[in-house]
């Protein structure tokens, strides 16, 4: 065998295993998202989002509470992680380039952003939980808001670091100060990607159920106070998902389905901002 | 210590003294002495890497975003020296505008590109600013054709109206001095030509450095020419002496197309 054709084979083998482990996880997901879609889409139904949670044994029920909670909790989350992160990823991009104090923070952020998120949920069940001497809304928001902010500040750092230093110093030379330079050029320039940032933190954070075990619990009943355990729609699936009753486990289908809807809608818009912004 | 080269009419609005200028362990400038002319034209002409844009980033202070550079020796304006430490940097920006190579608007409206500087250091009344913005536009020689537009994107504009809104963008904040940094490499022939006419305009008003790479420009246009030469200032005259007749052989050369 002379190398050239050696090297035709070789090409071939390595196309073949690369399009079998495509095809593997291609599968998986295609599996995963079928059996989803046919028993989440059978679950949904107006009882679905206007009931709330059922008693063991009771038929029907829905999700409102779950739902209503998940959305609080985030909306609480995004509130607290989008001005922390984007204050922070500011700091580093523009103001501590060379600072030890920087570099710290860099590395603690990249440490966060691959803690188990059940660590996180223990922290802050230790922390606030224990010692206020109750699971609630707030607590399951600061868990998940640990989880976002660092996701937070390094696309917005990163984000900014792109910024030609053409335009920073356009910015400088006609007298702004660092502060306004940062917030009203360089931070309008990467707006896109940085709004990408937030929506992808949030999408991450939506289907997590471990720090919120730990820390809104759950609440059977519709309750819109941050004080109390609140109903979330991640530990209700884990709980009804394993439950013997049919109706639970069907809710709890009904709710990855939503979960999953909910990412996918984010991913989308992520994506058709930043590419407009990127071809603009 | 060098003999300061300095230009023999017109009152000095900055005068170079002894300037230093240091890349972390790099030399960048070697003694540079000369005195800016007054609401004159300077031009710095000179090989890449001889250091006309590192002088002209000298009397912004641009150099100072940057922690391993570092200048020393004097440039003084109006009686201070521009590299004190107690000097407030963002004031002599104000004072002290520049364009740079590629244009550069702000990602906002035209109107707000121009309103952003003014706002750093005047409060004015909305009437005020609308005023103060079609000026800026005006003199910039962009007016007309922007003057429909003004909530519309810096970004929206072409290269070389985008170079105009710059422009406007430094006089708006009434600089004394307007420092261009090759403000016409990124731009097609017509487009050069207007910013050439602007800058003739302009000198009436303020004073203009301009670091060009095109040496027919600096003849064109500069009352003044500063040839530099590996970070030192081989030549500094009237522009019309120094390209007739040079005193320094490396200055003939160079304008001469032998080497450069």
């Amino acid at each position: 065998m002379n190398l050239y054709s050696r090297r035709i084979l070789t090409n071939r083998i390595g196309i073949t295993l690369s399009m079998v482990a495509m095809a593997f996880g291609l599968a998986a997901l295609l599996w995963i998202l079928w059996t989803l879609f046919s028993n989440g889409f059978a679950a949904l139904s107006w009882d679905f989002f206007t009931q709330d949670t059922p008693a063991p044994g009771t038929e029907g029920g829905g999700l409102r509470n779950a739902i209503v909670g998940s959305l609080m909790i985030i909306g609480v989350t995004t509130l607290v992680s989008t001005p922390i992160g984007i204050l922070a990823g500011i700091y580093l991009a523009e103001f501590g380039a060379t600072s030890k104090f920087a570099a710290t923070t860099r590395f603690v952020t990249d440490i966060m952003l691959s803690a188990p998120s059940i660590v996180v949920g223990l922290f802050v069940y230790a922390l606030v939980v224990a010692t206020l001497g109750g699971f609630s809304g707030w607590a399951g928001s600061l868990a998940l808001s640990l989880i976002a902010i660092p996701v937070v500040v390094r696309t917005t750092e990163n984000m900014l670091l792109l910024v030609p230093t053409a335009l920073r110093e356009a910015a400088f030379a006609v007298g702004a100060p660092r502060w306004q330079v940062s917030l009203k050029v360089t931070l309008r320039a990467v707006k896109a990607g940085v709004v990408t940032g937030i929506l992808l933190a949030i999408a991450r954070v939506t289907g997590e159920t471990a720090p919120l075990l730990f820390t809104a619990l759950n609440n059977q009943f519709f309750s819109t106070d941050m004080s109390q355990p609140m109903g979330n729609l991640p530990v209700v699936i884990f709980q009804f998902a394993m439950s013997p009753y049919d109706n639970w486990v069907s809710l709890a289908w009904g709710g990855a389905l939503l979960i999953a809807l909910l990412v996918l809608g984010i991913n989308i818009v992520a994506r058709v901002l930043f590419r407009n912004k990127t071809s603009a | 210590m060098s003999a300061p080269h300095t230009a023999a009419d017109g009152d000095a609005i900055l005068e170079v003294r002894d300037l230093n200028f240091f890349y972390g362990d790099f030399r960048g400038l070697t003694d540079v002495s000369l005195d800016v002319a007054k609401s004159r034209v300077t031009a710095f002409i000179g090989p890449s890497g001889c250091g006309k844009s590192t002088l002209l980033r000298t009397f912004n202070r641009m150099y100072d975003l940057y922690p391993g550079q570092r200048a020393e020796g004097q440039i003084n304006f109006h009686g201070d020296n521009l590299l004190d430490r107690k000097q407030d940097v963002n004031l002599v920006r104000a004072k002290i505008g520049m364009v740079f190579q590629k244009p550069t608007p702000f990602p906002m409206t035209i109107y707000e590109n121009i309103a952003f500087g003014v706002r750093l250091y005047e409060k004015m009344p909305k009437s005020e600013m609308d005023d103060r913005v079609e000026w800026a536009l005006r003199k910039a020689a962009i007016w007309e054709e922007t003057k429909d537009k003004l909530q519309q994107s810096g970004l929206s504009l072409s290269g070389g109206q985008q170079q105009r809104l710059c422009i406007a963008r430094t006089i708006a904040v009434k600089p004394e001095i307007v420092l261009l940094d090759e403000p016409t490499s990124a731009l097609d022939p017509i487009s050069t030509a207007k910013i050439e006419e602007l800058i003739n305009e302009l000198k009436a008003d303020y004073t203009i450095a301009i670091v060009t790479h095109n040496m027919q420009q600096a003849a064109r246009i500069s009352d003044f020419t500063a040839f530099m030469y590996l970070g030192e200032l081989i030549e500094f005259g009237k522009t019309d002496t120094l390209f007739i007749k040079p005193r320094q052989k490396q200055t003939e050369d160079y304008i001469t197309g032998r080497f450069g």
